[in-house]
C-alpha cells in the first residue's frame, strides 16, 4: 500500500498548481479550471485521508464537494458568456470598468 | 468499515430553516407559472410574507435546545437570535428593492426568491456545528450572491462585479475546502464538538501539529475573502459599486453577519484549545482592518465606495468581539450586527432614493444642500451617519461602546485601543457628508425618487437606531440571553 503521505503530498502540489493558475493565468475559463484542480486535490485528500482511518466519512465528503464545484461552474459560465456578448473577451484584464 | 448508519432527525430543529427554503422553492414556482410580467412586485410581497412567517415559526422555539442530523445541525438562542437578525435584513433589502428593480428596468421576479434562499442559507450557517454543513451553507450564500450581483443584466458594471466576485468566492472556496481535508486528517473528524474533544483528550504541542495549524490557517484566509478582511478585502469596492444598490446593502450587512457568526462558533467550540495560534493572526487582521478601512474610506468621493471601505472597517470592529471569545465579546457582537445592519440598510437606502436610472448619483456633491431639497431624506442619512461614525445617542455608540470594552475586558485593550483611535478618522469622513448637506447649497438637481417602500424602510432604520441608542437594555437583555456554548 502507498503511504498516505505520498498522497497528501501530491494533493498539496496538485493544490498549490491550482492557486498559482488563478493568480497568474488571465482567461476566466482557465482559472475556472483551476478553481477545480483546487477542490479536486482537497478531494483527493479527504480520500487518503479516510482510506487511512478506515473510515467512510472522508469518502461521502467528496460528494458534497463535487456537488458544490458543479453549481459554481455552472453560475461562473452564466456570468461568463453574459460578459462574452457584450465584450467578446474573456481576458479578465479586458474586463475592468471598475477600478479598485 | 463501518455500515452507514441513517442518524435520528428531529425536524422542528431547522422548522425555520425549512420554512423559509420551501417557501421560496415554492415561490419560484409561482412566479415563474402564475404571476404576470407586469405584477412582478406581487412576488416582492409574497416573498416579505414568507420573511414573516418564517420569523413566528421561530418563536415557539425559544426554550428548545438540541442538535440534529448527528450533531450537525444545532438550535440555540444564539442562533434563533441570528435567525431574526438575517430575516429583518432580508426584508428590509427586499423593501429596498421593490421600487430599485423596476426603476432600473432589471425587475425579474426571480430576485425574491433569490434573496430568501440567501436568508437561508445564512440561517443554515447560524445552526450549522459540522464543517462540512458550514461549506455547503457558505457556498449556497455565495452562489446566490454571484447571481445577484451581475443581475443588472446587461449592465456591464454589475456583470464584471459578479465575475470578480465569483472568482473571489471560488478562490476561497478552494482553500476552504483543502482547510477542512487538513482538518479532518489531523483529528479524524469535521464535527466542531468531536475536534474539540479530540484535541482536549490528549496534550499536544501546538507547533508539531502541522497539519491542523495549516488547515486552520487555510479556514481563516477564506473567512478573511468572506468578512472582507485586510489584505482580502480588495474586491469589495468594486464589487459593491458594481451591484444592484439593494443588492451591495444586502452583502455589507448579511454575508458578514453570517460569516461573523460561523466563524466565532467554529473557533469557540472545535478550535479554544488552539487560540494561541489565531488569536495573534485574527488580533493583527483585525487591527490592520480597522486602519486600511478608515484611511482607504477617507479618500473616496464616491458615496458607494465610501460605504464599502466604512464595511470594511466596521467588519474590523465587530471581530474584536469575535476573538476575545468571551461571554461579553458574543453580545458585543450580536448587539453590534444588530445595530449596524439598521444603520448600514438605511444608509444605503437613502443612497437608492437619490439614484436615478441612466446615471447614479452617488457623488458626494449629490449630497450637497440635500436638506432643503428634502429635510427627510437629510436627517434621515445625518442620524445613519452619526450612528456609523459612533456618536450618541445613536445605536452604533452603544455597539462600539459595548465591543471595546470586551475587548478591554478580555485582555486585548491593545486593540480597542486601535479601535478607538481609528473610529476618530472616521468621524472625519462620516461628518464631511453630514455638513454637505447642510451647508453647502445644492449643486446640480438631484430629483430623489422617494416611495412607500423605501419611505418605511428610511423611517423604521433611522428610528430603530435612534431609539436603540437611547433605550438599550431590550436589545441588551436579548442578546445577553442568546449566548453560544463556548469551549474556553
Amino acid at each position: 500500500m502507498v503511504p498516505t503521505a505520498y498522497y497528501i503530498l501530491l494533493s498539496a502540489a496538485l493544490f498549490a498548481i491550482g492557486v498559482l493558475g488563478v493568480l497568474v493565468r488571465r482567461n476566466a475559463l482557465v482559472v475556472f479550471m483551476s478553481v477545480e484542480l483546487m477542490l479536486n486535490a482537497a478531494n483527493l485528500a479527504f480520500v487518503a485521508f479516510a482510506r487511512e482511518r478506515l473510515s467512510v466519512d472522508g469518502q461521502v465528503l467528496v460528494f458534497f464537494v463535487i456537488t458544490v464545484a458543479a453549481a459554481e461552474v455552472a453560475v461562473g459560465l452564466a456570468l461568463l458568456v453574459a460578459i462574452f456578448r457584450s465584450k467578446r473577451t474573456a481576458d479578465v484584464d479586458e474586463v475592468s470598468v471598475l477600478k479598485g | 468499515m463501518e455500515p452507514i448508519q441513517i442518524p435520528p432527525v428531529d425536524l422542528t430543529l431547522i422548522a425555520p430553516l425549512l420554512t423559509i427554503t420551501a417557501w421560496a422553492i415554492v415561490l419560484l414556482l409561482v412566479d415563474a407559472f402564475l404571476i404576470p410580467d407586469e405584477r412582478k412586485k406581487l412576488t416582492g410581497y409574497l416573498a416579505l410574507a414568507g420573511l414573516a412567517v418564517t420569523a413566528l415559526v421561530a418563536v415557539p422555539l425559544w426554550n428548545v435546545d438540541g442538535s440534529t442530523f448527528s450533531d450537525m445541525v444545532v438550535l440555540d438562542r444564539y442562533s434563533l437570535t441570528l435567525t431574526w437578525l438575517f430575516l429583518l435584513i432580508g426584508g428590509l433589502t427586499i423593501a429596498m428593492a421593490l421600487e430599485y428593480l423596476p426603476r432600473h428596468g432589471i425587475e425579474q421576479g426571480e430576485f425574491y426568491p433569490l434573496i430568501l434562499f440567501a436568508v437561508a442559507s445564512m440561517i443554515l450557517l447560524a445552526q450549522a456545528t459540522d464543517l462540512i454543513v458550514i461549506f455547503l451553507g457558505i457556498e449556497l450564500l455565495s452562489l446566490t450572491l454571484y447571481i445577484l450581483t451581475g443581475f443588472a443584466y446587461p449592465r456591464v458594471t454589475s456583470e464584471e462585479a459578479g465575475m470578480k466576485y465569483l472568482i473571489m468566492g471560488a478562490f476561497a472556496a478552494g482553500f476552504f475546502a483543502y482547510g477542512i481535508a487538513l482538518i479532518y486528517g489531523a483529528t479524524g473528524s469535521t464535527n466542531l464538538a468531536a475536534i474539540n474533544a479530540y484535541l482536549a483528550a490528549e496534550p499536544f504541542v501546538l507547533s508539531e501539529q502541522v497539519l491542523l495549524l495549516a488547515g486552520v490557517g487555510l479556514l481563516l484566509i477564506t473567512f478573511g475573502f468572506k468578512i472582507a478582511l485586510v489584505p482580502f478585502h480588495m474586491w469589495t469596492p468594486d464589487v459593491y459599486e458594481g451591484a444592484p444598490t439593494p443588492v451591495a446593502a444586502f452583502m455589507s450587512v448579511g454575508t458578514k453577519a453570517a460569516a461573523l457568526a460561523v466563524l466565532l462558533r467554529i473557533l469557540g467550540s472545535a478550535f479554544p484549545l488552539a487560540y494561541e495560534f489565531w488569536l495573534p493572526v485574527l488580533s493583527v487582521l483585525a487591527a490592520v482592518t480597522m486602519l486600511v478601512g478608515n484611511l482607504g474610506a477617507l479618500t473616496q468621493t464616491n458615496v458607494k465606495r465610501m460605504l464599502a471601505y466604512s464595511s470594511i472597517s466596521h467588519a474590523g470592529y465587530v471581530l474584536l468581539g469575535v476573538i476575545v471569545a468571551t461571554e461579553r465579546g458574543v453580545e458585543a457582537f450580536l448587539f453590534y450586527m444588530l445595530a449596524y445592519a439598521l444603520t448600514n440598510l438605511g444608509a444605503f437606502a437613502v443612497v437608492i432614493a437619490l439614484e436615478q436610472r441612466s446615471e447614479s448619483a452617488w457623488s458626494l456633491d449629490d449630497f450637497s444642500g440635500l436638506f432643503q431639497r428634502q429635510p427627510f431624506l437629510a436627517i434621515a442619512m445625518a442620524i445613519f451617519m452619526f450612528s456609523l461614525a459612533g456618536v450618541p445617542p445613536t445605536a452604533g455608540f452603544i455597539a462600539k461602546f459595548y465591543v471595546f470594552t470586551a475587548a478591554y475586558e478580555g485582555g486585548l485593550g491593545w486593540l480597542a485601543l486601535i479601535g478607538l483611535l481609528t473610529s476618530a478618522i472616521a468621524v472625519y469622513f462620516y461628518l464631511r457628508v453630514v455638513l454637505r448637506m447642510f451647508t453647502r447649497d445644492p449643486g446640480r438637481p438631484v430629483e430623489p425618487a422617494m416611495d412607500r417602500g423605501l419611505h418605511l424602510n428610511i423611517t423604521l432604520a433611522a428610528g430603530l437606531t435612534l431609539l436603540i441608542g437611547l433605550l438599550p437594555m431590550p436589545v441588551v437583555n436579548l442578546v445577553e440571553r442568546s449566548l453560544v456554548a463556548l469551549g474556553l
